[in-house]
C-alpha cells in the first residue's frame, strides 16, 4: 500500500518540477525581468550615444542656465535673465493656477448642469441634456481654439473694449478687472481669519461631543459661518479696511490698473471649465440617482421637510457615489490643461517645450514633466481617497 | 345567504349596469396636461419655463440666422465672404468649407491617387456595419477581416506597398521560427509543457501567415509611393484612432492580466506601466514620441513621424484600455474562476474559455466610451505637426484666399459638427449595446 503510493508520489515529484506552479511563476518572471532588462538596457545605451554624437551633457545642470525667453504670464519674478529652472516654476505655478481656477468653476456648474438635468421640468432637463450631448462630444482642443481665436481674438481692440459696469472691460488683450492692494494692516485680518478658522474647529468637535452625549443639535452651520465671516469683517472694520481697489482705466492705447487676466487664461480657463462641467454633470446625476427613492419617502415619513431630506439624507449618500468619478475628473482637468501649449498660455508644458527646443535635454525635460503630472495625480487622488474614507458607508 | 345565486336580490335604487367613463379633464390629458405636468406644474417651473424657452430661442435663432439667413454658399474665394454693406455683415461662410471639402477628406493626398482612400474608407464602412448589426452572420470572420486583413489592406493602399523587404529581414523570420519550433519540440517532448500537434497546427499557420505578409508588403502593386506626409483630415484622424484602438485592445487585455496575476513582479510591472501613462497628459506623450523616440533607437535608425505619433497614442490608450478591462475581469464572479479551475483547465486556457469572452461582454460599453475619449484626443496630434482634421483646418484658415472675418468661426463650426456626429453617434451605439447585453440580466 505505502509501497504504491511512494511510488505516484516519486514519479508526481518527476513531472512536477515543470509542472509546480511555483516553479513556473519563478521561471516566467525571471524571463520578463530579463527581456525587460535587455529592452531597458538598449533603449539606455542607445540614448546614451545618441546624445554623445548630438553632444547634450545628460543632467540637470541646465536648469541654472539663463533661460533668455519672454514669459507672459509670471505669478513670482522672472525676466529673460532668469534660469531655466525659474521659467519652469513659473509654467508649473501658471499650470496650478488655472487647473484650481478651473476646478471650481467646473464643479459648480457641473453640479448646476447635473441637477438641471434632474429636473421635473422638462424643458429645463433637455437643455441640460443638450449641453452634456454637445460639450462632451467636442474635442477640448477645438473648443480651446473656438474660444481663443473665434471669441477673444476677435474682440475689439481696448478703445472699443466691451464694458461691464465701467469695471470690467473685455477686449482682444484679455480681460481687465478691478484688484484689491492689500494695505500693512491686512496681516490683522489675516490673523482674525485664522483665530476665526481654530474657533470654529473647536466649536464642531464641542457641538458633535455634545450632540453624541445629549442628542441635542447645535446649530454649527450657523455659528461657523458667523464666526468665519464676522470676526474678519470686525477686524476689518476696527483696523480701518486697509484695502484700496486699483481699476482699470483707458490710457493712450490701452488700459492701466486693474488685473489683467491675457486671452490665453481666459479661453484655457473658459474651456477646461465648459468641457470637464459636462463630465461633472454627469457624475453628479448618476450619484443622485443611485440613490434609492425608498430613501426620500422614508425621509418623507420620518415628517422631514424636502429641504432637510435633501441635506440631511440625500446629499450625504449621493457623495459617497459622486466623490471617487469627481476625483477623476479634476485628474483629467489637470491634465488637460496641458493644452495650454496649444494656444500659447505658458504653462509647465509649454515653457518646457520652448526650454527643450532651446537646449536639446529631451529626457531631463520630459521626466520633470513627468514628475510634475504623478505628482499632482497622487496628491489628488490622496486627498480625494482620504475624503472619501471620510464619507465612505461604516459597515458593520 | 343561500337564495338563488343567479337573481340577486339587488334594491331598486342601485345601478344594475356601470356609467360610461367620461375622459379625464382636460388639464389631465394630451398636450395641456403634459405641457401641466412638465412645464407649469408650479409657479416656480413656469418662470424655470419662461427662461429656458427664452435661451432656446434666442440661441437657436442667431445659429439659424447666422449660418443659414446670412450664410454664403457659393463662391471661388473671400470676396464672396465679404459683405458690401455695413448694416448686415455676413454670416457663415460655407463657401469656404466647400472649397476646402476634399482636404478635410483626404489632406494632401495626390489627386489621382485618391480612389485608394476612397476603397479604404469603403470597404471599411461595409466591414464595420454588419459588425455592429448583432444579428447579422459570421460575426467571427467579419471581426478577423476587421482586425487582421482590413489593417494589412490599408496599409498597402495608402502607403502604395513595395515595402523594402531585404534578405536579412527574411533571414531573421526564418530564424524566429525556426526558434519557435525547437521551443515547441523541447517543452513538448522534455517537458510535456505544451501539446505538441495542436502547438505545431498553430505554428504552421502563424508561419504562413507571415511569410503572407512579408511577401504582400514587399510586393509591387505597381502603385505610387506616397508618404505619410502627404496624409491628412480625416484619414489621418482615423487612422490614428482605430490604430490605437485596435493595437490597445490586445495589450490592454495582456495589461489587465498582468495587473490582476499572482505573479508580483508581473503584478508589480504592470501597473508601473498602466500608472506612469496614466498619470501624464497624452500631449507630453505625444512629445515624448516625437522628441525621445528617436533617440532610444539605434544610431541612424529613422522612424516615421506619423508612426512614432501611432506608438505613443497606441501605448497611451493601451493603459487606459487595460483599466476597462480589468474592471470586467473583476466584474466575473469567483465561481466562473474556480469552475474552470476545477475543469482542471491552466491559467491561459482558462482565460481564452471561459474569462475573456465574458469580460470583453461586459466591457464593450467601455471599450466604445475609451474609443470616443481617442477619437476626440486624436486631435492632439496637430500640435506635433501632424495634419490631422484639426491641422488641416487650421491649414486652410492660414490661407490669405480665404481670410474674412467669418472663415474661423466656420470652420470651426463645420469641423465641430463632423467631430460632434462621429462622437455622438458612437455614444448612442454603446447606450444600445449596453441595453443589448443588459437585457440578460433584467428580471
Amino acid at each position: 500500500m505505502s509501497a504504491v503510493t511512494d511510488e505516484v508520489r516519486a514519479r508526481d515529484s518527476r513531472t512536477s518540477f515543470w509542472n509546480d506552479p511555483k516553479i513556473r511563476g519563478i521561471l516566467s518572471q525571471a524571463l520578463l525581468i530579463l527581456v525587460v532588462g535587455w529592452f531597458a538596457w538598449e533603449i539606455i545605451d542607445n540614448t546614451v550615444t545618441n546624445l554623445q554624437e548630438r553632444r547634450i551633457a545628460s543632467g540637470y545642470r541646465f536648469l541654472e542656465n539663463t533661460a533668455g525667453f519672454g514669459i507672459v504670464q509670471t505669478l513670482i519674478p522672472y525676466s529673460e535673465v532668469s534660469s531655466y529652472g525659474r521659467a519652469f516654476v513659473v509654467g508649473l505655478l501658471n499650470t496650478l493656477l488655472v487647473a484650481g481656477l478651473s476646478i471650481v468653476a467646473a464643479t459648480l456648474l457641473g453640479f448646476v448642469i447635473g441637477i438641471m438635468r434632474l429636473s421635473k421640468n422638462w424643458l429645463i432637463s433637455k437643455i441640460a441634456a443638450a449641453y452634456v450631448e454637445v460639450i462632451r462630444n467636442v474635442p477640448l482642443l477645438l473648443q480651446l481654439f473656438v474660444w481663443y481665436r473665434a471669441v477673444l481674438k476677435s474682440m475689439p481692440s481696448p478703445r472699443e473694449s466691451h464694458s461691464f459696469a465701467d469695471l470690467f472691460f473685455v477686449n482682444n488683450r484679455g480681460l481687465y478687472a478691478p484688484f484689491p492692494l492689500f494695505g500693512s494692516r491686512m496681516i490683522w485680518v489675516l490673523a482674525a481669519l485664522g483665530l476665526a478658522v481654530v474657533l470654529t474647529a473647536i466649536f464642531n468637535i464641542y457641538a458633535k461631543r455634545r450632540q453624541e452625549q445629549t442628542g441635542q443639535r447645535l446649530p454649527r452651520l450657523w455659528v461657523s459661518v458667523a464666526l468665519i465671516l464676522g470676526l474678519p469683517a470686525l477686524s476689518l472694520i476696527i483696523n480701518g479696511v486697509p484695502v484700496n481697489f486699483t481699476y482699470p482705466e483707458l490710457q493712450g492705447f490701452n488700459f492701466v490698473g486693474g488685473i489683467n487676466m491675457i486671452p490665453e487664461f481666459v479661453a484655457l480657463f473658459l474651456g477646461l471649465s465648459i468641457y470637464t462641467a459636462s463630465f461633472i454633470a454627469e457624475v453628479v446625476r448618476a450619484g443622485i440617482q443611485a440613490v434609492s427613492k425608498g430613501q426620500t419617502e422614508a425621509g418623507n415619513a420620518l415628517g422631514l421637510r424636502g429641504g432637510s431630506i435633501l441635506r440631511l439624507i440625500v446629499v450625504p449618500q449621493a457623495m459617497r457615489v459622486i466623490v471617487p468619478p469627481l476625483a477623476n475628473q479634476y485628474l483629467n482637468l489637470t491634465k488637460n490643461s496641458s493644452l495650454a501649449v496649444a494656444i500659447g498660455y505658458p504653462d509647465v508644458v509649454a515653457t518646457g517645450g520652448t526650454v527643450l527646443n532651446q537646449t536639446g535635454q529631451a529626457v531631463e525635460v520630459i521626466s520633470l514633466w513627468m514628475a510634475v503630472y504623478l505628482t499632482l495625480s497622487l496628491l489628488t487622488s490622496g486627498f480625494m481617497n482620504w475624503f472619501n474614507a471620510r464619507i465612505a458607508l461604516v459597515e458593520r | 345567504m343561500t337564495g338563488e345565486p343567479n337573481a340577486p336580490r339587488v334594491p331598486a335604487f342601485v345601478r344594475t349596469e356601470s356609467l360610461p367613463q367620461r375622459p379625464a379633464p382636460v388639464s389631465e390629458r394630451g398636450v395641456i396636461g403634459w405641457m401641466h405636468a412638465h412645464l407649469f406644474s408650479s409657479w416656480l417651473n413656469a418662470a424655470l419655463t419662461v427662461v429656458g424657452l427664452y435661451v432656446i430661442v434666442s440661441v437657436a435663432w442667431s445659429v439659424i440666422d447666422w449660418a443659414i439667413l446670412r450664410g454664403i454658399w457659393d463662391g471661388a474665394d473671400r470676396e464672396a465672404c465679404l459683405s458690401t454693406d455695413r448694416a448686415t455683415p455676413a454670416g457663415a461662410c460655407w463657401a469656404f468649407v466647400r472649397a476646402k471639402f476634399p482636404q478635410w477628406v483626404y489632406g494632401l493626398y495626390p489627386l489621382d491617387q485618391r480612389w485608394r482612400v476612397n476603397i479604404v474608407y469603403i470597404v471599411g464602412a461595409l466591414a464595420l456595419i454588419p459588425m455592429m448589426i448583432p444579428s447579422a452572420p459570421y460575426k467571427r470572420a467579419n471581426a478577423l477581416f476587421l482586425l487582421i486583413v482590413y489593417p494589412i489592406l490599408t496599409l498597402i493602399l495608402l502607403t502604395g506597398g513595395h515595402f523594402a523587404i531585404e534578405a536579412s529581414d527574411w533571414l531573421l523570420l526564418v530564424i524566429l521560427l525556426a526558434i519557435a519550433l525547437v521551443l515547441i519540440v523541447l517543452l513538448g517532448r522534455g517537458a510535456g509543457m505544451v501539446d505538441v500537434p495542436s502547438a505545431l497546427r498553430l505554428w504552421v499557420k502563424v508561419a504562413l501567415g507571415l511569410v503572407l505578409l512579408y511577401a504582400l508588403l514587399g510586393f509591387d502593386f505597381g502603385m505610387v509611393a506616397v508618404e505619410t506626409s502627404l496624409w491628412g483630415g480625416l484619414l489621418v484622424t482615423l487612422v490614428v484612432a482605430i490604430t490605437g484602438i485596435v493595437a490597445s485592445l490586445p495589450i490592454g487585455i495582456i495589461l489587465a492580466l498582468g495587473r490582476r496575476s499572482r505573479l508580483p513582479v508581473v503584478r508589480m510591472l504592470s501597473i508601473m506601466f498602466i500608472e506612469l501613462w496614466r498619470g501624464v497628459p497624452l500631449i507630453t506623450v505625444l512629445f515624448m514620441a516625437s522628441v525621445v523616440l528617436p533617440l532610444f533607437m539605434p544610431a541612424g535608425t529613422s522612424v516615421d513621424k506619423l508612426l512614432r505619433a501611432l506608438i505613443g497614442v497606441a501605448l497611451f490608450s493601451a493603459a487606459y484600455m487595460a483599466e476597462v478591462i480589468r474592471g470586467g475581469l473583476q466584474a466575473i464572479p469567483k465561481g466562473q474562476y474556480e469552475a474552470a479551475a476545477a475543469v482542471g483547465l491552466p491559467y491561459w486556457r482558462m482565460m481564452q474559455f471561459i474569462i475573456l469572452p465574458q469580460a470583453l461582454r461586459i466591457v464593450i460599453p467601455g471599450i466604445v466610451n475609451s474609443f470616443i475619449a481617442l477619437f476626440k484626443d486624436t486631435t492632439l496630434v496637430s500640435i506635433i505637426g501632424i495634419f490631422d482634421l484639426l491641422g488641416i483646418l487650421h491649414a486652410g484658415l492660414a490661407d490669405a484666399r480665404w481670410s474674412t472675418p467669418q472663415t474661423a468661426a466656420t470652420g470651426y463650426f463645420a469641423v465641430a459638427l463632423i467631430y460632434w456626429i462621429f462622437c455622438f453617434s458612437m455614444s448612442r451605439y454603446s447606450i444600445f449595446m449596453e441595453h443589448r447585453l443588459g437585457a440578460g440580466m433584467r428580471r
